[in-house]
């Protein structure tokens, strides 16, 4: 028997107390950067900051465009994305084998998922603006942001179709219903949560992001009525008048309100996801 | 014409494996016909040959002829879609779709063109009647189906399954998930069926094949040992292979 | 037959959607290749990644400063996220209680959700300025970055680790813990080795998300071209080149920018082959999953 400084029995209390301490780590680091950014965001917020014009490029005023302005891109991204994404997903996990084809086509989704954002925005300058000359305008910007929402979509989409028990497809195509009948009546709504999930997700994504619309979606402070307009989503506003030392008081109002837009969809997708799943499974 | 299904010289392959070997059968109409064998012998396969279930498998091919009121399923111009709507299936395990129970029944009435609400309501009901579910859900024809008893489950696919009015029932093995009491009535419903429906049932219990079969089919190895009139089957077997499986002296 | 034709159409519609991420990024390595190799090519390829002078004005463009600073401050948040991560994760796949589980579940993916920007105003406004009380200097460098982006990686690791750990089979762990081994040593011995592909695909999407981070690097980096000496110098990622000079940049300039892009584009693609070797089918849940 080997000499022993400590007996197993006593590393695994000394264990224990590290995965704690891990887990409380983590929930310390979330509760501090969350706590601070409402703690001095949340004063600045009200019915005027939220629904009015930024004053002397955001030194004083509310943030009432950058709200229209990241609604705007977030949907262009969202009309685009959603479809795409979902159809790819069906395809994927419906209608093809595995074949050489359709691992490329994983590859070139999983690529695309892995994209620096930044680099998005290269291409996004490149192309919608330059090449396709829609300028600096939400189109640009909500196009660019499609494009880092759509792998998020149909990698989400993928799984939960493929994961919808196969005795609902055959029990629907022995009723005589043809293929797309199946998959569009039964499977899909059997896949609804996970797919709901990937597109909040990837609608989340598109709201947080700043760098890819950088240099595709302007900077303008005015609200942005035609798709060709400039805009400024809130994320930009905040990189802008943070890193510009314009006001941190309007910065710290911005950034809680982002925080805030991310909590809710996170708590009301898990609780619609969990009521819906419930509802289904007839519990 | 006395025969619903004629089945010859059928041979079934997946990739190399030749699951069923030169099976012959004629199945006749408004009865019906027990599939028995030990475990692996080709009998879901079979079934699945007769609605071309078998078709969504990559690996599957065939030959031989298989006729359905005299004409060949797999005749290149036969739309499945149209086939699997007059040849029913109801499967081992239950699989009500995740939806209400009447969304389930509707379902097929729905995908072949049936928009009518009142009229869907209707063959919904009666559909349900049918199946002797009725008087258990009807005060809960808005809930999941998955909310119900496996038993219950199991008489909603059926229901499900004779709302589209197919020529043809099968039935791979559907008691087996249930318990005793859900039994019975599953095998009540197959007689009361059997008047309009043609029935196939794979079953791995003996007592049901006497109790509710009128024609029996013994599958080994792929083959059809034998076949005749269940009660030829049972009592006095042709061959010894029937004999040594149906007294259980066999896998 | 309209049924069956209407069932082709679909099918050639579906095939259409699916195939769209592949003409897009077909697209994105054309536009980004037209635009950047021109900069590489007068510079000179070697000249441009090895090169230590990064001076658009004297049309310098070396930017191995900045693939230095990108890997500095990817490895050094790597240092920190991976073992608190796995340790957080295999809190959660084996230790945690289910009550705690409930709360460490939503925090992880409102950490995941959280935009850049405010990482890096957060960081801007509350660790720099600790940074310089307690290292002196201005407060913005390579470390201060780290930091943030340990925050910014965490869930991704913790997430695709937990579904690794997860995921063996439970078989496993009675085998072990029946014949009389500690849960740790269980943990240690028996699953954490049958879970490694997972812990490594998650390591490898932490650095893929650390090496693509832009803005919230800008906000704490200092973004100074050089090659740090330590991790208080500041230091500019290959991203924060772009997004700094962009906005001011043409010609020769305009296309080193690209350039950068296609630099950092083939160390994702690396990263990427890296990946796919290992095999390891990720779930996607909030959360993260993706570089
Ligand atoms: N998709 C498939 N690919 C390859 N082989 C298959 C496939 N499906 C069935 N088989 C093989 O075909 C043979 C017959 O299988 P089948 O399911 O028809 O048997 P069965 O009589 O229904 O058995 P059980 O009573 O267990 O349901 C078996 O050897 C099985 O392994
Ligand atoms: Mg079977």
């Amino acid at each position: 028997m080997a000499f022993r400084i400590i007996s197993p029995k006593n590393v695994q209390m000394i264990m224990k107390a590290i995965f704690w301490a891990a887990g409380i780590t983590t929930i310390v680091i979330l509760l501090i950067i969350i706590g601070y950014v409402l703690f001095k965001g949340l004063p600045v917020i009200n019915l005027d900051f939220l629904f009015s014009e930024p004053i002397d490029s955001g030194r004083s005023g509310g943030i009432f465009p950058m709200i229209i302005s990241s609604a705007y891109v977030t949907l262009i991204a969202l009309l685009v994305a959603a479809p795409l994404g979902v159809g790819a997903a069906v395809y994927l996990a419906e209608y093809s084998g595995e074949t050489t084809a359709v691992k490329i086509i994983r590859f070139g989704a999983e690529t695309l998922a892995s994209i620096p954002s930044i680099v998005f925005g290269l291409f996004g300058l490149a192309f919608f603006v330059i090449y396709l000359g829609m300028g600096w305008s939400v189109l640009s910007g909500g196009l660019t942001l499609a494009l880092m929402a759509l792998p998020t979509i149909l990698a989400a989409s993928e799984v939960s179709i493929e994961s919808v028990n196969k005795s609902y497809s055959e029990g629907s195509l022995a009723l005589g219903a043809t293929k797309w009948q199946t998959v569009y009546q039964v499977v899909i709504p059997a896949a609804l949560p996970g797919i709901t999930t990937g597109v909040i997700l990837g609608m989340a994504r598109a709201i947080a992001e700043a760098a890819a619309i950088l240099y595709t979606v302007g900077a303008a402070l005015a609200i942005p009525i035609s798709l060709l307009d400039p805009a400024r989503p809130l994320p930009l506003h905040l990189y802008i008048i943070a890193t510009e030392g314009i006001s941190m008081e309007n910065a710290y109002g911005t950034a809680a309100v982002l925080v805030i837009l991310i909590l809710v969809i996170t708590i009301t997708t898990n609780t619609l996801l969990d009521r819906y799943t419930k509802k289904m499974m007839g519990r | 014409m006395e025969y619903r299904i004629e089945v010859e010289n059928l041979n079934v392959y997946f990739d190399e494996l030749r699951v069923l070997k030169d099976v012959n059968i004629k199945i006749r109409k408004n009865i019906v016909t027990a599939l028995i064998g030990p475990s692996g012998c080709g009998k879901s396969t079979f079934i699945r040959i007769l609605n071309r279930m078998n078709d969504l498998i990559d690996t599957f091919r065939m030959d031989g002829g298989v006729l359905l009121d005299g004409e060949d399923i797999y005749d290149p111009k036969v739309d499945v879609v149209d086939l699997r709507k007059r040849v029913g299936m109801v499967f081992q395990k239950p699989n009500p779709f995740p939806k209400s129970v009447f969304d389930n029944v509707a379902y097929g009435l729905r995908v072949h063109g049936l928009t009518d609400k009142d009229a869907l309501g209707e063959r919904v009901e009666e559909s349900l009647k049918a199946a002797a579910l009725w008087d258990e859900v009807k005060d809960k024809l808005d809930k999941s189906a998955l909310g119900l008893s496996g038993g219950q489950q199991q008489r909603l696919c059926i229901a499900r399954t004779i709302a589209v009015e197919p020529e043809v029932i099968l039935m791979d093995e559907p008691c087996s998930a249930l318990d005793p009491i859900s039994t019975t009535k599953i095998e009540d419903l197959i007689h009361k069926l059997k008047k309009e429906y043609t029935i196939i049932i794979v079953t791995h219990n003996m007592q049901q094949a006497t109790r509710v079969s009128k024609y029996t089919a013994f599958f080994l190895h792929g083959e059809i040992i034998e076949s005749g009139t269940t009660d030829q089957i049972f009592v006095e077997p042709r061959d010894k292979r029937t004999e040594d499986y149906i007294t259980g002296r066999f896998g | 037959m309209t049924k069956s034709k209407n069932e082709f159409i679909i099918e050639k519609g579906l095939l259409i959607t699916a195939l769209s991420s592949i003409v897009i990024i077909a697209l994105i390595i054309i536009f980004i290749f037209i635009e950047g190799l021109p900069a590489m090519e007068s510079y000179g390829p070697i000249n441009f990644i090895f090169g230590l002078d990064w001076s658009p004005s004297d049309n310098q463009f070396g930017v191995f400063p900045m693939i230095i600073g990108s890997l500095g401050i990817t490895a050094l948040s790597l240092l920190m996220a991976v073992p608190l991560g796995l340790f957080c994760a295999m809190f959660l796949a084996e230790v945690a209680p289910n009550s705690m589980r409930k709360i460490l579940k939503p925090t992880i993916q409102t950490l995941a959700g959280i935009p850049s920007v405010v990482y890096g105003f957060f960081g801007l406004i509350i660790l720099v300025p600790i940074m310089r009380e307690q290292f002196g200097g201005t407060g913005f460098s390579m470390l201060t970055a780290s930091i943030i982006l340990t925050v910014m990686i965490l869930p991704i690791i913790i997430s695709v680790s937990e579904d690794a750990l997860r995921s063996v089979p439970h078989e496993y762990k009675e085998a072990s813990l029946a014949l009389g081994a500690t849960h740790w040593q269980t943990i240690k011995n028996v699953i954490f080795p049958a879970a490694i592909p997972g812990i490594i695909t998650s390591i490898i999407l932490g650095m893929g998300r650390a090496i693509g981070e832009t803005l919230a690097i800008i906000m704490v980096a200092g973004n100074v071209v050089q090659i740090p000496h330590s991790i208080f110098d500041p230091v500019r990622a290959l991203t924060s080149n772009i997004a700094i000079e962009m906005g001011y940049a043409t010609g020769i300039h305009y296309n080193a920018l690209f350039a950068t892009g296609i630099v950092l584009f083939l160390m994702i693609i690396i990263l990427l082959i890296f990946a796919n070797y290992l095999h390891y089918k990720k779930k996607v849940t909030i959360g993260g999953g993706y570089l």
